[in-house]
């Protein structure tokens, strides 16, 4: 299973790319093949302003509809708008082209309590 | 089964020739486009198919042999309870003085009609253990809707703003989290612990001055009665919530559970489950609503009274000024309720528990048949439904519960209910019903039993099933991203696609 060592997860399987002022967040691949053919993508408008934790955004399969939530907080400022033709990047590149939204990171500290590579390693072991 | 597909009928344009239909377009009154502003009137008439009535004819009629429907084989799709519907409700609802009554016809002529009403109220409530029942809702997910709201209504009518909040098991349907959303709450799940039941410890952790109802199903989405209902309903009353029980699955319990006795506060029926009102396209269904005395001021309106001399009428607006106000047009689905109070009249109270008894047994026997060769998470005694898996199968084999289902289809059965509840993995829910005979359950269960074992001999057939349908397997991905809603001529055809 694909777990790139550069970046940080969430519990809930996003990881977040630290990009220094600004961060890339999408869903790791273990939840893309969970998931199944993804078919849609919601994402929130430039300018939304996330906390933490919130729901930014919805991905739907064939087979369920699943929340997105943001793994810090921020500012977005791109949301990726080739996701509305190709929904399918998301199974194919999730971690390349399947990215979802940046956003201009609040506190950089908040990257420190998510997971990394190892950490999110063991979560996939464990399920 | 013999590896040939039924032939695809063609669409009605496909099947169209110039000039055979004969022109019939009805022709509008008169000035009737004198109104229509000349912008929007057409320049070349509707490419509509030309075809004689006959053809016509047989297309529709090609097509419904294509159908599957409880009529014509076994539906064991769980939490549906596909059971046969009596013809005789058909009958009853077809009597002219309910069929042709007109809804807004004056009270002194709908007495038959209101009676009726009148009366399923108080059968449904004296079947849920409750003290008064609405006919109103549209199916069992507006009755949701409707029970929430009216707890909604509750709690403001006590001044208690803070409840925010509405619990739900992680085994629930997903109308109860959906109910929740739409009537302003925030959905709370609780986990189920390993027996399948709601766990009484994270739930009382749940519970608080925040939470404005839990909502149960009882039996549970994996067919197991709760085992600690009692102790869970007691734990919700002493947070001042409200118990709201989902009566998706009453066919298990009838004349033996009734939640209003047990202490939950409001609750939904599915005639078109419980009642054998027809499904879907046979539908619509309906969902009454049941309610004990803290909720009933809420009950939506107009409810039907009985006056001292004994007829009947509708109540007054503003005679019961803390109801909540109309869910639905006119009465709800009246031809479906003529339809319900037959089942109800015709079975009696000992032939609805009759109805359970048999559910319970068909389920259990059918479990008991398929035990080996497919998992059984919770294999102890299930009601009217139980949850298997393929989990095993597809380690071993490469087998999912989505190629067992479709393999189902190759053997003349429609499929269970696959990959709900989302608490088991690969999950397969199986609800026989109380109306299929021994053998039907038994050509079903050799059916699943041959089809775990082709797939440790031949897993390819099964993963590339069905063969014998009108059409093999679908690609629902690209059908839901790039769909394909209309049929055009080819390219460089007479008559280009219409605009």
């Amino acid at each position: 299973m694909d777990v790139p060592s550069d970046l940080r997860y969430t519990d809930d399987h996003e990881w977040i790319r630290d990009e220094g002022e600004t961060g890339t967040i999408g869903i790791t691949a273990f939840a893309s093949e969970q998931l199944g053919d993804i078919v849609f993508v919601e994402l929130p408008a430039p300018g939304t302003r996330l906390a933490a934790g919130q729901a930014f955004g919805v991905v739907e399969s064939v087979k369920a509809v699943s929340d997105l939530y943001a793994p810090v907080g921020g500012e977005v400022v791109e949301a990726n708008g080739e996701l509305a033709s190709r929904p399918e990047l998301v199974n194919a590149d999730p971690y390349g082209g399947g990215w979802m939204v940046r956003l201009r990171l609040d506190d950089r500290a908040e990257l420190e309590g998510l997971r990394d590579a190892a950490a999110y390693g063991t979560l996939l072991a464990e399920a | 089964m013999n590896g040939v597909r039924p032939v695809l009928e063609p669409t009605l344009f496909e099947r169209s020739r110039p000039g055979r239909g004969d022109g019939k377009v009805p022709h509008p009154p008169r000035d009737a486009l004198a109104g229509v502003p000349a912008e929007q009137r057409r320049t070349a008439p509707p490419a509509l198919p030309e075809l004689s009535e006959p053809e016509v004819i047989r297309h529709f009629v090609r097509l419904s042999h294509l159908n599957y429907s409880v009529d014509a084989g076994f539906y064991p799709l769980g939490s549906c309870t596909m059971k046969y519907n009596p013809k005789l409700n058909e009958w009853a609802a077809r009597l002219p003085g309910f069929a042709a009554l007109h809804p807004l016809a004056p009270e002194a002529l709908a007495q038959g009609t209101l009676q009726l009403l009148w009366e399923l109220e108080r059968l449904l409530a004296e079947i849920g253990g409750m003290k008064a029942v609405t006919l109103q809702p549209a199916a069992g997910a507006q009755g949701e809707l409707t029970g929430i709201l009216m707890a909604r209504a509750y709690h403001e009518w006590r001044g208690d703003d803070a409840r925010r909040k509405v619990i739900v098991p992680d085994s629930s349907h997903g109308t109860n989290p959906a109910t929740a959303s739409m009537a302003g709450f925030e959905t709370v799940h609780v986990a189920s612990d390993g027996r399948g039941d709601v766990d009484l410890e994270t739930l009382r952790g749940a519970l608080g001055q925040d939470v404005a109802a839990v909502m149960l199903t009882n039996p549970s989405t994996l067919g197991l009665f709760e085992e600690k209902i009692c102790d869970i309903l007691e734990a919700i009353h002493a947070a001042g919530a409200l118990a709201y029980m989902d009566g998706a699955n009453l066919n298990a319990v009838l004349g033996r559970f009734k939640p209003g006795t047990a202490g939950f506060d409001v609750m939904h029926f599915n005639v078109h489950k419980t009642f054998s009102t027809p499904h879907g396209g046979g539908g619509p269904g309906a969902g009454p609503v049941g309610v004990g005395e803290t909720l009933e001021p809420f009950l939506p309106g107009p409810r039907v009274l009985r006056d001292g001399d004994g007829t009947f009428r509708l109540e007054r607006p503003g005679e019961r000024p803390d109801s909540i106000g109309r869910v639905r047009a006119f009465h709800g689905n009246v031809g479906v309720l003529v339809r319900a109070y037959a089942y109800i009249r015709a079975h009696g109270g000992p032939g609805l528990m009759r109805v359970s008894e048999d559910a319970v047994l068909a389920a259990n026997y059918v479990r008991a048949r398929i035990r080996g060769a497919y998992d059984i998470p919770f294999d102890r005694i299930c009601k009217h439904e139980f949850v298997a898996s393929a989990k095993s199968l597809k380690a071993r084999t490469g087998v999912r519960t989505l190629d067992v289902a479709k393999r189902l289809i190759d053997h003349g059965f429609h499929p269970p209910t696959i990959y709900f509840p989302l608490v088991v993995e690969e999950a397969l829910l199986i609800e026989p019903t109380e109306t299929e005979t021994l053998e039907t359950l038994d050509a079903f269960a050799d059916a699943l039993l041959a089809i775990a074992e082709e797939a440790e001999r031949d897993p390819g057939t099964v993963t590339s099933a069905p063969h014998e349908a009108p059409i093999g397997r679908v690609d629902e991905a690209t059908a839901a991203r790039q769909p394909n809603l209309r049929w055009c001529p080819a390219a460089g055809a007479e008559t280009p696609c219409p605009d």
